[in-house]
């Protein structure tokens, strides 16, 4: 038992955080507010090069054959980075449904994927939003039965004016085509598994994103002739960000590591918790980020924002967070 | 990352499994909760058990008696007591975890072959005199004085927050040996025998209604400078070789046992038709996500204790995210027994299915609010969090 990170997980991080930081870096990527949220085409391939989409995928059918451990730590620099596009569809689409996302696994293809809506209950009046149609090669519709391929030429959309991430942008869709069947019930078990697992992943890294900036703003921002990271109120702030930062990590690490490992515990267990707590340290710390940064913090130019916006697009990717605690509940 | 266990492990669970399984179902009931002398008696026994079978000192160096366990066998030792639901450590807390550990490494060859081995066996049981009513998280500001006086030294002051101090034998005791406000450079680490005279010991009772700690009066005690862990003045470090010992296994237990406690307030909503609630199970399943990433977070402890030798501050985020978690997890049954929960006294539920549990669920509620308190305020661990961890200045 050693539940740190591997050398070679950490080499992994430490790539995908160097490739992030010299390709993508934040104000490049806010260029793009407003627009179709993605990095070009060329990005994309880069993205692909350094494995993202292909790392789970069997070394026999061309891809790097590692496992949910090592998709956690390169999705949580994803997350950190900021880094828009349907990364998350296309990497699960590559393994768990590869005869439909050809090419997604080297980057010629983007997937997108979008849960069915419920056909009662209080949500089953809210139209879908489907994330980025317009770049997309296949649309993934995740149904609790079964998952179906769709193209998204055939999707009926009205693009949204104002989406909530500048850096996500969503079309409305009153009718979801049924689409071409392309998984069973278990399929699409372990898509939602995996999403909650890897969307965590995002969320941590957004939720580490957000400790990072607030502490260096409360190192640097004077008040009362000192730094306000030097007042109890403001330390405990950010000693509360690092908790949940640091708890939601090493949930969404067990999560990744127990569906790698058969027989260390609950995988769907884990995943749901692990997905249900990197959602609310996200959000939590997207505000408290906002709060450290006093008026600034409300301001468009203060990136605070863009990390909170997506920490609600990603948890409303993964489910909501009451039926991840209700199944945790289910199986404890 | 890997959270499998290597042959070596299991073969050491399997064994401490076993063992567990023959012992622990022929102990006798557990000692009143009031009653010291009766609790001392079963702490013991159980300790001088564990003494016989190899499994005292387990995280000990070897040259102190123990096993040297390493820091992951003793975290299986942790899961396997609390699974068999063996006994606590219970008065063996301080002489196993604080005043031993810090003899192993400070004591002179003579002090150790005279301390440590009566831990070990469960012969001699420690107190810890640290706290004052004047030194709380501020423990540095501490004024119990020590005068030396020949081969002794006298001591005058007041402790507070000491457990089980009317069964211990010693008291790891720290005292002003320095100037006034000499602060961490004028402290002295003693062993003080408990029954010398001029020791005043006065139970405090606490919001639970028991006596779990107390006050010691100090009037003139003489205690052997023989007693003496390290330099004169040198107690403040001495003191702080004590948590380098610690492998990020503290409060493991706790995580299990609040996993079990978890799964009794299913049932318990269960047959009581609460679970029927989404509210319920939503807020049950939030609590249970936070305890399997807590005990993600220990084996994360553990593992860079194993790699470096030290536990890192992962301790204090643990520790902070636990203690606030248990009490939460009391509220939660709290409110899931309803009136219940208005009596210490247990109630036989009118189903005819026996007690209701309500005594359990009041007394995990009341002891939550000493979590954040002990061990270091939630307050505190947020300065080290803040200071340690993230860097940001001192106010």
């Amino acid at each position: 038992m050693d539940f740190e990170l591997s050398e070679d997980e950490a080499a992994l991080a430490q790539g995908i955080r160097s490739l992030c930081a010299g390709r993508f870096p934040l104000e490049r990527l806010r260029a793009a507010e407003g627009g179709d949220g993605l990095v070009d085409a060329e990005g994309w391939t880069e993205l692909a090069d350094a494995g993202v989409f292909s790392l789970q995928l069997p070394e026999s059918a061309g891809g790097i054959g590692l496992g949910m451990a090592a998709s956690s730590v390169v999705f949580e620099e994803l997350g950190r980075a900021l880094l828009p596009g349907p990364i998350l569809a296309s990497h699960l689409a590559s393994y768990l449904v590869p005869d439909a996302a050809d090419g997604a696994a080297d980057g010629k293809v983007m997937v997108g994927a979008v849960r069915r809506p419920p056909t009662s209950g209080t949500e089953a009046f809210v139209p879908a939003l489907v994330e980025h149609l317009s770049s997309l090669g296949v649309l993934i519709v995740v149904g609790d039965d079964g998952l179906a391929a769709v193209d998204p030429a055939d999707v009926d959309a009205v693009r949204i004016g104002r989406p909530l991430d500048p850096l996500t942008p969503l079309w409305r869709v009153d009718e979801l085509p049924e689409g071409r069947p392309v998984g069973g019930a278990e399929q699409a078990r372990r898509w939602r598994r995996d999403q909650a697992v890897l969307g965590g992943a995002l969320l941590v890294g957004l939720a580490a994103g957000t400790l990072d900036m607030a502490v260096a703003y409360a190192k640097e921002r004077e008040q009362f002739g000192k730094p306000i990271g030097s007042f109890q109120a403001v330390k405990h702030m950010c000693a509360d960000m690092l908790v949940a930062a640091e708890t939601a990590r090493a949930a969404v690490h067990a999560a990744a590591v127990t569906i790698d490992q058969p027989g260390v515990g609950d995988p769907e267990r884990a995943a749901a918790g692990a997905g249900l707590l990197a959602s609310e340290a996200a959000i939590k710390n997207g505000k408290i980020c906002i709060q450290v940064h006093g008026g600034m913090g409300f301001t468009w130019e203060v990136p605070a924002h863009l990390y909170l916006m997506r920490a609600r697009v990603l948890s409303q990717a993964i489910g909501p967070v009451g039926g991840l605690a209700e199944l945790v509940a289910e199986l404890y | 990352m890997d959270l499998r266990y290597s042959e070596a492990e299991e073969k050491f669970r399997l064994e401490l499994r076993q063992w567990l399984a023959d012992v622990v179902p022929k102990l006798g009931p557990k000692a009143s909760s009031l009653d010291w002398p009766a609790r001392r008696t079963y702490d013991t026994a159980w300790q001088r058990m564990l003494f016989d079978a190899g499994y005292a000192g387990i995280d000990w160096p070897v040259e102190g008696g123990g096993r040297a366990a390493s820091p992951v066998e003793h975290l299986i030792y942790l899961e396997e007591l609390e699974r068999a639901h063996a006994p606590y450590v219970g008065v063996n807390f301080v002489g196993l975890l604080h005043a031993g550990p810090t003899i192993v490494v400070e004591g002179t060859p003579e002090q150790r072959a005279r301390f440590l081995p009566p831990i070990l066996r469960g012969d001699e049981v420690w107190c810890q005199g640290f706290s004052e009513p004047g030194a709380g998280s501020d423990l540095a500001s501490l004024r119990t004085k020590a005068v030396r006086d020949g081969d002794e030294y006298v001591v005058t002051g007041q402790k507070i927050w000491t457990s089980h101090a009317e069964v211990a034998d010693y008291c790891e005791l720290l005292v002003r040996t320095g100037d006034d406000d000499s602060r961490h450079r004028g402290i002295t680490w003693l062993a003080m025998p408990m029954d010398r005279p001029g020791i005043d010991f006065r139970p405090l009772k606490t919001i639970a209604g028991s006596t779990e700690f107390g006050e010691l009066f100090l009037d003139g005690v003489r205690v052997p400078v023989a007693n003496r862990m390290g330099e004169e003045n040198d107690g403040w470090r001495v003191t702080m070789v004590t948590l380098s010992f610690e492998r990020g296994t503290a409060f493991v237990s706790e995580v299990l046992q609040s996993m079990g406690f978890l799964r009794d307030l299913r049932e318990m909503a269960k047959r009581t038709g609460a679970w029927s609630e989404g509210d319920v199970r939503r807020r049950m399943g939030h609590l249970g996500a936070e305890l399997d990433a807590l005990w993600a977070l220990a084996r994360r402890n553990v593992s860079q204790a194993a790699r470096t030798g030290v536990p890192g501050v992962g301790g204090s985020v643990y520790k902070l995210g636990l203690s606030e978690l248990r009490q939460r997890i009391g509220e939660f049954g709290m409110d899931l027994i309803g009136g219940a929960g208005l009596s210490w006294d247990e109630l036989e539920g009118l189903d005819g299915a026996g007690p209701i549990g309500n005594a359990d669920q009041v007394n995990t509620w009341v002891h939550g609010f000493s979590r954040t308190i002990a061990a270091g305020t939630s307050q505190i661990q947020r300065n080290i969090i803040a200071e340690r961890i993230l860097g940001l200045p001192k106010g």
